[in-house]
């Protein structure tokens, strides 16, 4: 492995064994058995064809997540309404899936996903507009257009698309129809493919396009950018709109592939998990995919942790938080282990509310 | 404030009082109703917003709030779970709200982590935490904090039971916005602290040390987050429950910089937002309209966004000069 490879490597992967040493402190704290909790969540996650199809399937939307923040992230920009572009996102992905019926595979699921994709790329094109035109920080908006659209597609999935089939009470959909259903290969949902295709993409717009050189000049300094004559007003609102039709994705491939429908409450905390991968990943969209499928592992083992060893299955969420810490605050993990230090790993945003 | 913003203001407070008294002619229960929930909502996001206001003036943003209110809420509802003392419990409140702006200080000033990730690692960390300890079957064991009646103010039509007939944790909250408002504008602390956000280097070259002060307020203001989460789970809810802050940390915000950083001005922001708040509780209580809950439930939400677009638009509104920057001596 060539230095600069392990340079790059050394504070996610550190970052995550001390996430891991101290929820092992925390297991002991209540009383369980650290290595039996890992070993029933690593066997939840890897243990067989139906556990690596789990891990994959969690990992998925996820990718999406991450790679949401990150794009946004390369424009200088925090988007953490990743929760509420993936809700509008899975619930006009599903209301096309079983709305529409008797329409071929190879028509109905692209326009299921595209739907989804242009949902949540509206939902967050909001926040870049409000950015661009007014000053309105993006956090402050996105924030509230996650409860905005918590609301709308509560009152979606319990009014208007309520699945009224035999005694349902719960605000869901109706299933959606196999043909906007994305199949599996085996272990393998198709999903992911599409995830990691995306990510590949994400890539290759921001790495190797002039688009994709705009965003980045925006968010290493958005006056040099402006003076040399970019619409930086412009990047600021598309980046957004890309970010949210990321999530977006990541929502209808959810309710397309997962869950077979959009159900209220189901995707929670989703939109925060893109957070904690597009930092563990750097931002960087090929990175995603292995700090998505770390994450996704976690949670797709977390259910047989509890049932092994008793250890509520929060404790995951905790780990993330640990290792957003470690990774937000590389400075600790090299000191630990006398790592030189290189100001161009730490990610910055910092600014203020209003315009700047 | 200009004379012309003056006479917008009077203006506005003049036609508010009177729509309060046709509505109290009217329906005085409602009212009356729709007005104490107004300033009990109000309270909780003054907190904040003061928690807020103290840290973006020395500099720093704090966007971790909403996990302060959280993590807070949980230490005074298990403290006073378990010794059975309210006043207890929101110390303990007040003592987790310290340590967590003492941490978010040791990231965003210490450390240089990026503020607005400090903050969010706070929001997730507070979130797993509470999930991870949260046992169903623990309850608060004893009441809530109840109504104190002040004397005869208390029995003032309207004005009594909203203003002067209200639990302990309320008035103190009114008590500390006249000592954040004098601490800010009217000692040297409030001047080295407007100073440290404006300018650090100048305020370092007359001899304030930045980054100690800047730790020292974020600490500081914590502990209002802190008591923030005592008054949630002690006097609002009389319980705790998953995510109990419900995006009011962030409201917080709002309400900040709608009151462009002062208490007073955040505290009328605050009001106008718990009225919101209010109101929908009241529209959903006795179905006044035929609109879905949800709808009415975005209303808060969709106001904050509008008031944050309006407020940048408008450019009235201005940060301190150095805010979201970390401090790296000269």
């Amino acid at each position: 492995m060539s230095r600069s490879v392990f340079r790059i490597v050394a504070i996610p992967f550190m970052a995550v064994v001390f996430g891991v040493l101290i929820g092992a402190l925390l297991i002991v704290s209540q009383g369980g058995s650290p290595a039996e909790a890992y070993k029933a969540l690593l066997v939840g996650g890897l243990g067989d064809s139906d556990a690596v199809l789990r891990t994959l399937q969690k990992a998925t939307p996820l990718i999406f997540g991450g790679l949401a923040v990150a794009f946004a992230f390369k424009a200088g920009m925090f988007n953490i309404g990743g929760q509420g572009q993936l809700l509008v996102g899975a619930v006009f992905a599903a209301g096309v899936g079983f709305g529409i019926d008797g329409l071929p595979v190879l028509i109905h699921l692209p326009a299921a996903l595209i739907v989804g994709a242009v949902a949540g790329a509206l939902w967050g094109g909001i926040a870049g507009t409000l950015k661009a035109t007014t000053g309105a920080h993006e956090v402050i908006v996105t924030i509230m257009l996650n409860f905005v659209a918590g609301n709308l597609t509560d009152w979606l999935a319990a009014n208007p698309w309520k699945d009224n089939s035999g005694s349902n009470i719960v605000a869901r959909t109706p299933l959606i129809e196999n043909s906007a259903t994305i199949p599996t290969f085996g272990a393998v949902p198709v999903g992911f493919l599409l995830a990691v295709s995306v990510s590949v993409a994400c890539w290759l717009v921001l790495e190797r396009t002039s688009y994709g050189f705009e965003v980045r000049s925006v968010g290493h300094n958005r006056h040099a950018a402006q003076y040399s004559g970019m619409k930086v007003g412009w990047i600021m609102s598309s980046t957004m709109a890309v970010s949210g039709m990321l999530a977006g994705l990541g929502g209808a491939v959810e309710s397309l592939g997962v869950d077979g429908r959009f159900e209220a409450g189901v995707n929670v905390g989703l939109g925060f998990e893109g957070i904690t991968i597009a930092l563990l990943a750097r931002a960087n969209p090929l990175g995603v995919v292995p700090a998505a499928l770390l994450v996704g592992l976690m949670e797709a083992g977390a259910a047989r942790m509890q049932y092994k060893s008793d250890v509520a299955p929060e404790l995951i969420d905790v780990i993330q938080a640990l290792i957003l810490f470690f990774v937000a605050a590389p400075i600790i993990i090299r000191w630990l282990l006398r790592m030189r230090h290189d100001n161009s790993e730490q990610v910055q945003l910092g600014a203020g509310w209003g315009k700047s | 404030m200009r004379p012309r913003q003056k006479q917008l203001l009077y203006a506005g407070l003049t036609a508010i009082l009177i729509l309060i008294w046709i509505f109290y002619s009217a329906d005085d229960l409602q009212t009356t109703a729709v007005l104490a929930g107004t300033v009990r909502a109000a309270t909780l996001l003054a907190l904040g917003a003061m928690c807020g206001m103290i840290g973006e003036r020395s500099g720093v943003v704090n966007i971790g709030i909403e996990g302060q209110f959280l993590l807070s809420a949980f230490a005074a509802f298990t403290i006073t779970s378990m010794t059975g003392s309210l006043f207890m419990g929101t110390l303990a409140g007040v003592g987790m709200g310290l340590i967590m702006g003492w941490l978010l200080a040791a990231m965003a000033v210490g450390l240089k982590v990026d503020q607005i990730i400090a903050g969010t690692v706070l929001n997730i960390s507070a979130l797993g935490l509470t999930s991870f300890f949260y046992d169903r079957s623990r309850s608060l064991g004893i009441g809530k904090y109840t109504n104190i009646d002040l004397g005869p103010l208390a029995d003032l039509p309207l004005v009594g039971t909203v203003f002067f007939s209200r639990p302990p944790l309320t008035y103190l909250t009114m008590a500390l916005l006249v000592v954040v408002h004098i601490a800010l504008f009217r000692s040297v602390w409030g001047m080295r602290t407007r100073a440290i956000g404006e300018h650090p280097g100048a305020a370092d070259t007359v001899g304030i040390d930045v980054l100690k002060l800047r730790y020292f307020n974020v600490t500081i203001a914590g502990g209002l987050a802190g008591f923030g989460g005592s008054y949630l789970a002690l006097e609002a809810v009389g319980t705790f429950s998953r995510a109990m802050s419900g995006g009011r940390g962030f409201l917080a915000l709002a309400v900040m910089i709608f009151g462009r950083r002062t208490p007073f001005g955040a505290y009328a922001a605050a009001l106008f937002f718990g009225f919101t708040t209010a109101l929908q509780n009241q529209f959903q209580l006795n179905n006044t309209f035929d609109i879905p809950p949800q709808f009415v439930g975005m209303l808060p939400f969709v106001v904050t966004i509008v008031v944050v677009a309006l407020s940048g638009l408008f450019g009235s509104m201005r940060d301190p000069a150095a805010l979201g920057q970390s401090y790296e001596k000269g």
